[in-house]
């Protein structure tokens, strides 16, 4: 056997090179994808012609920063009612979906009827029609009166679909409790509240933080869907003030930091119940 | 302090998730302008292209295409990442220290647990990239000759633009057996883990 000291030496040398490796690979991925940001957010500053010259260094500025851009976007733009009606879209889209699904999950993980599979699969195959299709495939979007005032309202329906999801979750915990608690004099729905929704909490915040992403993030139905300028959110309200040759690309980059920072920090927040609600059942204590 | 590190990298890293595609397109756009865009400054800069030549990162149909995939790979990174993160979570400790004990090497040991975390985040981006359209509808509107459109961009456009939704939903009904076949392999995946 090698004597315990150059062993060891080379056990210590492997792990600060694996070490180096791993913060060197984390320093890169988030290089290119946060380096993005701060660039725009410099950019947003810029003057005019800062930006046009093509000669000027893009990474710098060439001229003094000028907060006029960023002032265009708040005062001149219907930038705060993007912001809102993504908020609010979002909102009503996570309740809707937590209204609908928490009652069909709990149905088709326990009830254990003989339809449950079947529906399951169905509720899959709802969730890969691709949104194109979905727009108008029974054509209720255009009689329902879209691209009217009630558009925002449209562009909340199809994204309640998460069913499945809970549905695993509400498999994943033991039947017993439940079960006890019915045995100590609740009802089938008062174990359901105050037994199974608590167990399931975690997973619960892990879709409520998906489906606000996924809705505030939307750009198929609302663009289809919603054609007056104060109903849009924020994906499409910003991305159609730049038709014609006149790109406000200061007030542009600022408006998309303004939206992505406060909710990359939620979501972050929320992460590590993100992980925990998608391990549930995974991992057993 | 490592607690930290691994908090601020998380946070970068997800910033491209929680922007909405349409408004990361946009700056995109700006980054792959004809004349404005930075990658030809740089490119100027080491001598690459001469002083008023410029890539036309959006104008050819080969450049523009691989600058809609990059966007995609950037806006899908930090999902994938979080979805391989939560599978390596879910992996039990003592598995892994088991095959240590038993002489398995790193790789050995890493690649037949990680696979499957792999293949379900793989198939994810696939079933997230075949049905955006925002990409396209942003950076190239599909260009003229119709070079960049994909089916759920061309579905949209015959649809809701051209006012043919029945060709439109012919198309996007050509996406369902793909991605049907994607779900199959996710669920598969998930239950082999």
């Amino acid at each position: 056997m090698d004597s315990p000291a150059p062993l060891r030496r080379r056990y210590a040398m492997r792990h600060v090179a694996a070490r180096a490796g791993v913060y060197f690979a984390a320093i890169v991925a988030a290089l290119v994808c946060a380096g993005p940001f701060p660039w725009s957010l410099a950019t947003a500053f810029k003057q005019n012609r800062d930006l046009q010259d093509p000669q000027n260094n893009p990474f710098v500025f060439n001229q003094p920063a000028t907060s006029d851009h960023v002032n265009y976007r708040f005062t001149d733009t219907a930038f705060p009612t993007f912001v809102w009606n993504t908020a609010w879209v979002g909102g009503l889209v996570v309740l809707i979906t937590l209204v609908l699904a928490l009652p069909i999950a709990y149905a088709l993980a326990r009830l254990d009827r003989p339809w449950s599979g079947p529906v399951g699969i169905a509720i899959l195959l709802v969730y890969l029609v691709p949104p194109s299709l979905s727009l108008r495939c029974p054509g209720w979007a255009s009689r329902w009166g879209c691209r009217s005032p009630r558009g925002p309202w449209c562009s909340c329906i199809p994204r309640s679909r998460f069913w499945l999801a809970l549905m695993d979750l509400f498999k994943d915990i033991p039947q017993d409790i439940e079960e006890q608690a019915m045995v100590d004099g609740y009802s089938r729905l008062g174990a359901f509240v105050r037994a199974g929704v608590p167990l399931v909490f975690p997973g619960i915040v892990a879709l409520v933080a998906f489906a606000f992403t996924l809705t505030a993030s939307e750009f198929i139905y609302a663009l289809a869907f919603v054609a007056p300028t104060a109903q849009m959110p924020v994906s499409t309200g910003v991305s159609t003030q730049f038709r014609g040759d006149v790109f406000f690309w200061q007030s542009l980059r600022a408006a998309t930091v303004l939206v992505a920072v406060p909710m990359a920090l939620v979501f972050n927040w929320f992460l590590d119940r993100f992980v925990a609600g998608f391990t549930m059942g995974a991992i057993k204590e | 302090m490592g607690r930290a590190v691994s908090g601020v990298v998380r946070f970068l890293v997800l910033l491209p998730w929680t922007t909405s595609v349409a408004l990361s397109s946009i700056w995109r756009l700006w980054l792959l302008d004809s004349s404005h865009s930075p990658i030809d400054w740089v490119l100027r800069q080491l001598g690459v292209l001469g002083p008023a030549e410029n890539m036309y990162w959006l104008g050819q149909p080969g450049l523009s295409m691989t600058s809609v995939i990059a966007v995609h790979v950037w806006r899908f990174t930090p999902l994938a990442a979080v979805i391989v993160m939560a599978g390596l979570v879910a992996i039990a400790r003592d598995i892994e220290e088991a095959a240590r004990v038993d002489g398995a090497g790193y790789w050995r040991r890493m690649i037949p647990l990680v696979l499957p975390v792999i293949t379900v985040s793989a198939l994810c981006g696939g079933v997230f990239t075949f049905t955006d359209i925002a990409v396209i509808r942003v950076l190239t509107r599909g260009d003229s000759n119709d070079a960049t459109q994909v089916l759920a961009s061309w579905a949209f456009y015959r649809s809701i633009d051209g006012g043919d939704v029945a060709q439109g939903t012919a198309i996007a009904l050509f996406l369902l057996p793909l991605l049907l076949a994607a779900a199959i392999f996710i669920l598969r995946a998930v239950r082999v883990r």
